[in-house]
This record gives structure tokens, sequence and C-alpha cells, in this order.
């Protein structure tokens, strides 16, 4: 973990205490897992306050099969920077879980316009609905697609 | 409306406005001018008025691929995607899975992922160079690099035994070591092309490797020289690329686009260099950056990476210590201890970030790639609009946006 990491995320513990669920904090990953109801709060903090400007990645992951077998879905952005040098060899990603039943969340592209095109991908791999999302429609899929999200574990490939 | 449209307000002297509503085009798949990916822009006589990318005609569900197939065989599909960058397109994949196990390669190996990386984004530019010359009605520049470009395709297959998709990277190391003596045959059909462009012919002796690489390094910064007068200096490349697509930096940053676009902005990221993997942090180059922005600064960007390339090249051959390049022969069978694993390297086309997720098992559980081509889908409908419509064919290559790498 880059040694720039360690006083924004102790910023970030005083901050949002109590909004901060989970924490891994090594050299494979640098992952926070953030209440839903801050979660708007939380990006805006880290897009103005900590110049986290980009969006890398926002990664889906179906947490059915897992050990403890969640009934959840997993939201995983992962930040960068390009205006702070210092963090330029920092991994942070923020997480929240939602419930696979009714996979209805909030879109960051107001914060961060680099996910749109990352959300847009969730939607249609894991069904979540981010709503104020700017165009939320198919983008790798095609137009026919009806089975379900393809991601999901419940899909199984065709010839399996 | 999209985010996207917040762009500053360019002033359009609308000729042809005629007060009705604009000319919607298909712009691909079948287009050749962008590979498989289609644009659906909307015109207002010359003026493109809206362009909105429409990728996913080459996806293939690399990631839902990886959650069934075991660790080691998920190497050679993943780099179906890239075939002209394939050491590019798995390195993350290599690295994250090493962190989840917790090992690191010999020195040896380090410096030969570095080798094959370095040579991997020579040809991969080369290629885009061919086609942005060509599109532009540049076509000694096609040619030119086609017929480069096989050398040094030839020197990725001496290492990695194939011309491409070598699944020459595996968890702790490489898959075989480099050969210590060159054939006597590539060495011949290296050297009539050198005899023919330099007047003389090549000499190194006893065909070593080293020294053989070192000589098609040099060879090749000569020609880059060539290149230069070529391509880079020639009117009709400046006049269709200066102050065409202009990115300036604080856009770069906030549609977070990546690699020789980002660089060409002004925004001197690289990974090779401020997050250094492998046999990076022992080497010396230099990171180039543009200064406008604009479609001739990324090509510049890419040409004078290859030079630095090169430079890496003959550094690693130089540098590289004797002794294993794996740890062991991993078993089919591998089972990688539980966990969460991000990686991130630059590819040829910029940044590429993978995020694993095991559960313990023999295959992963969940492998997210985020290529760059996919991010910089968010700078083609702001370049494109309000630009000319003869000026799409710069735009869009000077990206070096890859379709089937976006679409995985």
């Amino acid at each position: 973990m880059s040694e720039a990491l360690q006083p924004l995320l102790d910023d970030l513990a005083n901050r949002f205490g109590e909004a901060i669920k989970s924490k891994i904090v090594d050299r494979k990953i640098v992952k926070i897992e953030v209440g839903r109801e801050k979660l708007k709060e939380v990006a805006r903090y880290l897009r103005e306050k900590q110049g986290w400007d980009h969006v890398k990645a926002v990664t889906g992951v179906d947490l059915s099969r897992t050990s403890k077998k969640e009934k959840m879905i997993e939201i995983i952005y992962h930040l960068g920077t390009y205006a702070n040098e210092a963090l330029w060899n920092a991994d942070l990603a923020i997480s929240y879980k939602l419930d696979a039943a009714s996979p209805v969340t909030e879109s960051l592209t107001s914060i961060w316009p680099s996910c749109e095109y990352h959300e847009r991908e969730v939607f249609e791999m894991f069904g979540v609905r981010f709503e104020g999302h700017p165009n939320l429609s198919k983008l790798l899929l095609p137009e026919y697609w009806s089975d379900i999200p393809p991601l999901l574990k419940e899909y199984e490939p065709a010839g399996r | 409306m999209t985010v996207l449209e917040e762009r500053k307000e360019v002033k359009v002297v609308e000729v042809f406005d005629t007060g009705e509503a604009p000319l919607t085009l298909s712009y691909g798949p079948q287009h050749p001018g962008t590979g498989h990916f289609r644009m659906i822009i909307s015109l207002r006589g010359d003026t493109v008025v809206d362009a909105q990318p429409d990728p996913g005609f080459v996806h293939r569900g690399e990631e839902k691929m990886a959650e069934y197939k075991t660790w080691i065989t998920n190497i050679p599909h993943l780099e179906r995607p890239v075939i002209l960058d394939s050491a590019g397109i798995q390195y993350p994949y290599v690295l994250a899975v090493e962190k989840l196990m917790g090992v690191e390669p010999p020195e040896r190996a380090k410096y030969l992922r570095t080798i094959m990386a370095e040579l991997q984004r020579i040809t991969s530019h080369l290629y885009w160079f061919a086609l942005y010359g060509i599109f532009l009605g540049h076509s000694t520049t096609f040619l030119w690099c086609f017929t480069d470009r096989e050398y040094l395709v030839d020197l990725t297959s001496l290492i990695g035994g194939q011309r491409i998709t070598h699944a020459y990277f595996v968890p702790g190391g490489v898959r075989n070591d480099a050969p210590k003596k060159v054939p006597p045959g590539l060495v011949r059909e290296f050297n009539r092309y050198y005899r023919m462009v330099t007047g003389h012919d090549l000499n190194i002796g006893d065909n070593d490797f080293g020294r053989y690489v070192t000589a098609v390094c040099e060879f090749f910064d000569g020609r880059l020289d060539d290149y230069w007068d070529m391509l880079f200096n020639s009117e009709i490349f400046i006049h269709r690329t200066k102050n065409i697509g202009v990115l300036e930096r604080e856009d770069a940053v906030r549609l977070g686009v990546v690699g020789t676009t980002l660089r060409a902005s002004g925004v001197k990221y690289d990974n090779r260099v401020c997050n250094p993997y492998d046999a990076y942090p022992y080497l010396k180059f230099e990171v180039p950056v543009g200064e406008r922005g604009d479609c001739y600064d990324r090509a510049i960007v890419g040409f004078k990476e290859m030079r630095e390339s090169l430079k890496i090249i003959a550094q690693a051959v130089e540098m590289m210590p004797d002794g294993p390049v794996k740890l062991k022969q991993h078993p089919i069978n591998l089972r990688v201890p539980a966990g969460e694993a991000v990686a991130r390297t630059e590819a040829a086309r910029g940044e590429m970030m993978y995020y694993i997720r095991s559960e313990g098992g023999d295959k992963p559980y969940r492998v997210k790639i985020s290529p760059p081509s996919f991010r910089l889908l968010p700078a083609i409908p702001y370049l494109l609009r309000n630009a000319q419509i003869a000026d799409i064919p710069p735009i869009y290559w000077s990206l070096n946006y890859w379709p089937v790498e976006a679409d995985r």
C-alpha cells in the first residue's frame, strides 16, 4: 500500500466513522465498505477534498456463491487520481452491498463522469439500476438479449 | 442529455442548418474505418452534432468465461481480446494472481516479461500507426509499419514461441526461457532487410540472443528517424491532425482517459514509472508527454514511446541475470488462496486493470477486466461533437481505441 494513502484513510475514518462498515487494507487491495445512506456524501468528499478525480472501474460481484452465501450484489468503485502525483501508486476502492432481490441504487455519474460507461456495464451484466444515470441502456449485450443478466451466478452459459 | 454534454460550447457556423432534423448515420460496424465498432452520428451539413458510441459487437464474455476456467487455463483466452498486445492484457491478471498467492517471480522472469511487454508495445503501436496512416490517405505508413512490425513479431515468436497470443506469462514467472542462440534462418531473413535499408551487412558473429536483440533495437531506432521524415513531418499528416480533436488536460482527467491520449493532454501518468512492477524500477526511460492534446500530439507521444521501449529492451537484455524463469511448474488445477486483489499495468493502449476475487478454489470467483479502450469511450462523443465529418478518422484513430479490447 502506498504510504501517502494512510493519512487519507485516517481522515476518512474520522469523518465518516459510523458509515464505514468494513475495511481491507493490505498489499493486495485497499477496500472500504461504505454505508449506502452516506455513499454520495463519502464519494463527494473523496472527489472534492481528497482529489480522487476519476473512476478506473466499477465492478459488480454476485455474492450468492461465496462461502457466506449472501443474496447480495457488491458494487466496487475503483478510484484513481491524476491530479495528485503522490497517490499515483495508490489503489483505493469503495464498495457497498445491495440486496440481490431489488438491486436499485444511485448513480455516481454526477460526481465522477468517468463512471458513466462502467455503470452501464454493471447495469446490463448484473441488472443493477443506477438512479440518476443519464443513459442507462444496454452497452455490450445485444439489443435483443432477454435472458437474465449474464454475470449473475444464476446464469449458466449454454453447453455447460 | 449525458454528463458528457457539459462540453464547452463551440461556435459552429451552421451553413446547412435548414431547420430540419439532423441526419443520423451509422458509422460502422462494417465500416473499415472503425473496425468492429459503431458510432451513431448525427450530422448537420458536414458538422457532427452528436456521436454516440455503440460498442459490443465483439463482446465474448471473457469475464464470465474466466469464472469457468481454472487459474492457468484462463491465461490463453484472456489474451484473445488484444492479440496485438497479448502480453499487455494478461500482465495484470498474472500480477494479481501472484499477489493472492503471495509469490514473486525470479529476477530473470521479471526481465523477460519486461522485454516481451515492450516488444508488444512497439508492435501494437506500429499496427496503430499503420491504420492511422492509411485512414488519412497515407499508404506508405501502412506498408512501412507492417514490414517493420514483421521483424519484431519474429522476435516475440523467438521468445514466446508464437507470433501473437503466446500465453507467455504465467503466475510465478514466464512459460519458458529465451533461447541462447538465434536460428541462422531468422538472422539471414533480418539481414536481408537490414542490408536493403542500411546498405551493409549485419554482423552479430555467433548469433547470440542478446546481441541479436540489441542489433534489432539499434536498427529500429535508426528506422524511427525515417518514420519521422516520412509521416510525422509530412504535410498531409500535419494538416489533418494538428489542432484537431483537442482534449484539454482537465477534460482528460474528468473523463478518466488513459494511455497516450492522457499523456498527450499533459498528464505524465505512466504505471511503469508511477506504480512500477517487475523489472521497471531498475530501468531508465522517459515518459513522453504532449502539450496541446490534439491528434498530432497523441501520435507523437506514441512515436516517442516506441523509442523509449527500444531503450528499455536494450537495457533489459543487458541487465538480465541468469537463473530460473519460473518458480515451479504449476499444476493445471492450481489453487489460489481466498481473497481480493487489484493489479494495474501500462499496456500499449494505457492502463490495464484487473480485479480478481478468489474463494480458494481452482477457479476464480470473479475476474473484472478494466481495459484501456473501454476507458477511452467517453472521449469519443466528447471529441467528435462539433467536429467535421472528415475529422472523424483522425480523431478516432488518434485515440488508439481497439473495439475488441473494450468489448472483451
